[in-house]
């Protein structure tokens, strides 16, 4: 199953569309990152004040649906789909909020620990669901949508709790020079830590070979059902991450967030994440949060009517969709 | 179903199951009309008293703009879509009829937000149809779209008073004989066009031909991108339709109005029986859910369950019930 261990033929057979698709997925992500950087030349003509602080605060304002974008991308990767992702959030958000509230520092690193476990334990809950149920995952997570957030309601009713000194200094302000976030930083070592060794192992190619054909990773001996669930396990890590940066941000816990889940998944196929399955990374995602977040400092900047920034968005993201299945029109939908 | 000691009584019960399931996937309204009759039963042992005609008159009323909403998920999961634009796209109808009536008059302002809505749904159509936009994207995008332009109108329409016209307001809430709700007479023709036209007509069953096997479709002729496009304009008119009941059922017509049933509608859909795969399911399932999921949610508040809980029971309950079809209907 192994990479290193595909026989030379098969790799010889067809290296033409091995390319090429390394190409398409590469240059999708390589326009999303100029897209980027057109948007801060633009925001730096726009408002010639841009500077660091405007990167902090993109940064600051980012990492919860960064997070949340990387926990999305990870189930759609593997066949899935996950609208429960804004309600795990918001149950972690609460516990981590409501558990730290008057304890001693030292005893938020176990509030800390305990929170990316139970988010664990609750994306473990919805691959469990799926796998035993067979119910589609988007009816499952739907449905587990209103038992997590009703969860994060009986936990905390109204915005309330606090946060660790420590876990809110995480967050704020900038390391080694002003235009370096320490948000931003957090997200990499975070990727760094826990996406990049997945995604280097078996579990990860695993992981992407139920998403792209299901039957295939079954009959090349892939344990179809575990490695979903532990999809979900992790991506239940990652809204936990979440819902931890929500609460240093904030410095309360909310039991009610809104626009996670579908902001998430927009991220995710804006950032060249397959509806399909089996296609995309979390870079990608992460970038299409940056641009969401940019544009959204500019619309500001620019003194369009509010209102009309949420139109820009949604008409941006069929926009950008629309080109990337026109580019994409020969390889087919299904 | 399993080795047993007791081979008779397993074919027994095996057959038992097989007749379940085959009624669980043709018919699956004799067996949700049965969970729906259960919950009037607990509803009446929880509370004798408030069992009178009032009672059926309100849950009526209060399932019915749920059950237009399940329409439009019903339509676009048949064809493998979803449409989450329902909710914006129905908050704005309300929204636009609300606000418009009492200067240009009833006919004009209903013909004014249904365009809005159709050319909503058109877009959507274009987009999912013809440049194969996922629909989940496309509808979702679109909600965004919807919502901020209501928005953006919110600003420019000078609200003449609060609250609905009154003409909406009787459409939406009164009921006749405080029995039947007056939203029957807009639902009954709805619902019989929905249900006729996925049986009787060839529209109804490209529907299932697009969402079953859409290359055995195209083979067969069906071009598949007019089919969607018209599916999304449809739907957005039901929303539309829903919008407007459910702004004169609140009395409120604000533009996040409808939000809150999307999540809902699509529940009622799967609870229906419609495959949010695509190519099986109808319409009649989707009015049976709605009224499980209105009569369900108002058990759990006479039980004075708080909104934590009731959300709890709600989403356990959909899983389980999703769980058992999935399990009774699965192909062998």
């Amino acid at each position: 199953m192994s990479a290193a261990a595909a026989p030379v033929g098969v790799t010889r057979a067809r290296p033409g569309r091995a390319i090429s698709s390394w190409a398409r997925d590469n240059s999708w992500t390589l326009g999303l990152v100029g897209f980027l950087a057109v948007l801060f030349v633009f925001t730096k003509i726009i408002q010639p004040s841009y500077g660091a602080s405007g990167i902090q605060g993109l940064a600051n304002s980012m990492l919860p649906l960064a997070l949340a974008a990387v926990a999305q991308s990870i189930v759609i990767v593997a066949g899935g789909i996950d609208l429960s992702v804004a309600s795990m959030m918001a149950l972690t958000n609460v516990v981590a909020a409501s558990q730290m509230r008057g304890q001693s520092e030292e005893y938020a690193v176990l509030v800390v620990i305990g929170v990316l476990v139970l988010g664990i334990v609750l994306g473990l809950v919805n691959g469990g669901l799926v796998v035993l149920t067979r119910v589609p995952d988007i009816v499952v997570t739907l449905a587990m949508l209103y038992v997590w957030a009703g969860c994060a309601l009986l936990v905390l009713a109204a915005p309330g709790g606090g946060a660790a000194a420590w876990l809110k200094d995480l967050v704020k302000g900038s390391l080694v020079n002003e235009w370096i976030p320490k948000s931003a930083v957090l997200l990499v070592v975070i990727v760094a830590l826990v996406w990049i060794p997945l995604r280097r192992s078996r579990l990860g190619l695993s992981i992407y070979a139920v998403g792209s054909n299901r039957l295939a990773a079954f009959r090349s001996g892939v344990s179809v059902g575990r490695t979903k669930v532990i999809a979900y396990g992790v991506a239940g890590l990652f809204a936990a991450l979440g819902g931890l940066a929500l609460t240093a941000s904030m410095g309360v816990g909310r039991p009610m967030l809104g626009g996670y889940t579908l902001m998430s998944i927009a991220a995710a196929v804006l950032g060249g994440v397959s509806l399909a399955g089996g296609r995309g990374g979390v870079f990608g995602p992460i970038v299409a949060v940056m641009i969401l977040s940019l544009l959204q400092t500019d619309i500001t900047l620019i003194g369009v009517n509010p209102n009309l920034a949420t139109v820009l968005q949604g008409a941006i993201l069929i926009g950008v969709v629309m080109l990337g299945s026109i580019t994409q029109f020969r390889g087919g939908r299904r | 179903m399993n080795e047993t000691v007791q081979p008779d009584r397993a074919a027994g019960s095996s057959v038992a199951v097989a007749t379940l399931s085959r009624q669980l996937r043709d018919r699956p309204i004799i067996p949700l009309l049965g969970l729906a009759l259960a919950l009037v039963v607990v509803f009446a042992l929880v509370s004798p008293r408030s069992m009178n005609p009032e009672w059926v008159g309100v849950q009526l009323r209060a399932a019915i703009p749920l059950a237009i909403l399940a329409g439009c998920q019903t339509l676009a999961m048949l064809t493998g879509g979803i449409d989450l634009s329902v909710g914006a796209v129905a908050s704005l109808v309300g929204f636009l009829v609300a606000a418009l009536l009492p200067g240009i008059g009833t006919p004009a302002a209903l013909l004014v937000a249904f365009s809005a809505a159709a050319l909503a749904g058109l877009v959507t159509g274009i987009g999912v149809g013809i440049f194969r936009v996922h629909p989940l994207i496309m509808t979702l995008a679109m909600s965004l779209v919807v919502f901020g332009s209501a928005n953006a109108l919110q600003l420019l329409l000078v609200k003449i008073q609060s609250g609905v016209p009154d003409l909406i307001r009787s459409i939406g809430s009164d009921t006749l004989f405080s029995v039947l709700p007056y939203n029957l007479i807009v639902f009954v023709p709805v619902a019989a066009a929905i249900i006729l036209g996925l049986r009787r007509t060839g529209y109804g069953r490209l529907l299932y031909a697009v969402g079953d096997n859409p290359i055995a479709a195209r083979l067969a002729g069906a071009r598949a991108w007019q089919v969607l496009v018209v599916l999304y304009v449809i739907s957005a008119l039901l929303a539309a339709v829903a919008g407007v009941l459910i702004s004169g059922l609140t009395n409120v017509a604000s533009v996040n109005l409808a939000d809150t049933y999307v999540l809902p509608s699509v529940a009622a859909a799967v609870i229906g029986g419609t495959s949010i795969m695509g190519g099986r399911g109808g319409y009649g399932g989707a009015v049976v859910g709605a009224l499980i999921l209105t009569l369900l949610s108002s058990l759990l508040g006479t039980l004075g369950l708080p909104e934590a809980t009731r959300q709890v029971v709600f989403g356990s309950i959909i899983v389980a019930v999703a769980a058992i079809y999935a399990r009774v209907t699965a192909e062998s």
